[in-house]
């Protein structure tokens, strides 16, 4: 399947997408942000449509939405006691907006279809680069603040009792997070990007008992999902999001029972 | 002495919750800050640890003074996946030296966790948690050690056995202890100082002569 180019440079593209959203996986779920990987999924649908009637790239779109999409509900989560419903508004919020921009913009329903469900088709050579720089980008953002990360998001009360600065690390990290659901949605969609965001890195936890083994793990699960996932869309022309979920959650399921039956 | 304290107050927003507080530490001392619940006994250790600043009045560590610190609360939940080893190891760099790695050995052992170094800190008992706590504490190499209510969660052996580590690490490294507790019996068991704190102010002596005034 290698011989077309297309399935190259999704191949490349999706390669990256799961080393990023594997690596920032494994803190969204310490930090207990899989709602906010949720949200800004739906942030970055928005943006993407707003794209569309902009006229301006879809990725660029969602990269400027899911930045101001997470700055915002990070704040707002920090000093709300009602995290759960303020994320739930924001989300209402932008997914009714992406709704009226793809419609005033005029767009098929093809590329409404695309942005939420993901495509491997859409991918160009330059699309490719425009991934591995951003993803690039991502985890050196990560690996400035790698050891304060770990601290903060393995152990808050003893990092900020070593007056660690937690608010600047936890900024760092939506800017990493909200790229990183950008950079997904391109292979994924915004709709099942927060699955690469998410179920790798939990079933991370159930192996590994360092931060470097469950990323190792995570990388992993979330590289066999694409992969697989690719070779299996390219086979059956289903598509390529529904075969990612279907691995990654059978992938977390199999660990989970294994985990259950080791604890009994 | 090793800190003074000077007419510390602290509110917040218009609540008192101590006024000027006066007392002094030895070095080397062994002090129970005792005090029933919400004295604002985590208040004061907070203020001392600099992490929160007081409403008015001032203190002094000696300048030699290097602080570890346990604190009340961790977030710790039984899914929590880290080794006790790796949780120790939050409190170092990114990259473990072979020192470093040595100086973790040490503390696992003489916290008497090398044996359960891999087990997972959510599946640890509770006294295997607090042991993990304060060798992650140590590994910032104190000469003063402050706990707030270590032993609050522990059961009887558990507490013993906590207790004998903070008791090693006062006679054996000389190490200056502030142990934050309401167990008056716990405390005139192992401590030698106390400080009682209530009704917003502070009394200080030998804890042999300690009157419990509150039950
Ligand atoms: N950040 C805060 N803002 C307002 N009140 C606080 C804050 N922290 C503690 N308090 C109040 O100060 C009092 C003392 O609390 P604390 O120092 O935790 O007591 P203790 O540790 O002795 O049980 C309590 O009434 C508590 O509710
Ligand atoms: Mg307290």
């Amino acid at each position: 399947m290698l011989q077309y180019a297309f399935m190259r440079y999704a191949f490349y593209a999706s390669t990256f997408i799961a080393i990023t959203c594997g690596v920032v996986g494994v803190y969204v779920v310490a930090r207990q942000f899989s709602f906010l990987a949720h949200t800004l999924s739906e942030i970055g649908f928005a943006g993407a449509a707003f794209a569309a009637f902009a006229g301006i790239p879809s990725l660029w779109g969602m990269i400027l939405f899911t930045l101001l999409g997470s700055i915002g509900v990070g704040e707002l989560t920090l000093h709300t006691d009602q995290k759960e419903s303020s994320i739930s508004a924001i989300s209402a919020l932008f997914i009714g907006l992406g709704v009226l921009f793809l419609s005033i913009s005029n767009s098929n329903a093809r590329y409404a279809t695309s942005i939420l469900f993901g495509s491997i088709i859409g991918v160009d050579l330059q699309d490719v680069y425009q991934l591995i720089i951003l993803s690039l980008i991502v985890i050196v953002l990560l690996i400035l603040v790698a050891r304060q990360l770990n601290y903060d998001s393995f152990d808050h009360i003893g990092a900020a009792s070593h007056h660690l600065k937690t608010g600047l690390v936890s900024l760092v990290f939506l800017i990493a997070l909200a790229m990183s659901v950008s950079i997904g949605s391109q292979i994924v969609g915004s709709l099942l990007v927060f699955i690469l965001l998410t179920l790798p890195a939990s079933t991370a936890r159930y192996l590994g008992k360092s931060i470097w083994s469950m990323i190792i793990w995570s990388v992993a699960f979330a590289l066999i999902g694409v992969w697989a996932g690719l070779y299996l869309a390219y086979v059956t022309n289903w598509p390529v999001t529904f075969f990612i979920s279907i691995i990654e959650v059978a992938i977390y399921l199999l660990a989970y029972g294994l985990h259950q039956l080791k604890r009994n | 002495m090793i800190l003074d304290v000077h007419n510390l107050t602290m509110k917040f927003d218009n609540r008192t919750i101590f006024q000027d507080l006066d007392f002094q530490l030895q070095e080397g001392s062994m002090t129970a800050l005792l005090g029933p619940n919400g004295a604002g006994k985590t208040t004061l250790i907070r203020i001392l640890l600099g992490m929160l600043a007081p409403t008015a009045g001032s203190f002094q560590f000696d300048e030699h003074v290097k602080l570890g610190y346990v604190p009340q609360f961790r977030n710790i939940d039984p899914e929590y996946p880290l080794s006790i080893r790796s949780f120790i190891e939050l409190n170092g760099p990114l990259f473990k030296s072979k020192q470093f790695k040595q100086e973790v050995d040490h503390e696992l052992e003489e916290m008497n966790l090398t044996s359960i170094q891999h087990t997972r800190m959510g599946e640890a008992s509770g006294g295997q948690k607090q042991r993990a706590y304060l060798a992650q504490a140590l590994l910032d190499k104190p000469n003063m050690i402050v706990l707030d209510e270590a032993t609050a969660s522990l059961d009887p052996s558990a507490k013993e056995e906590l207790m004998a580590l903070i008791q090693h690490l006062n006679k054996k490294h000389g190490m200056t202890v502030l142990f934050v507790t309401h167990d008056v019996p716990l405390a005139k068991k192992y401590m030698k100082e106390y400080l009682y704190l209530d009704h917003g102010t502070v009394q200080a002596g030998k804890i042999a002569d300690f009157q419990e005034v509150y039950s």
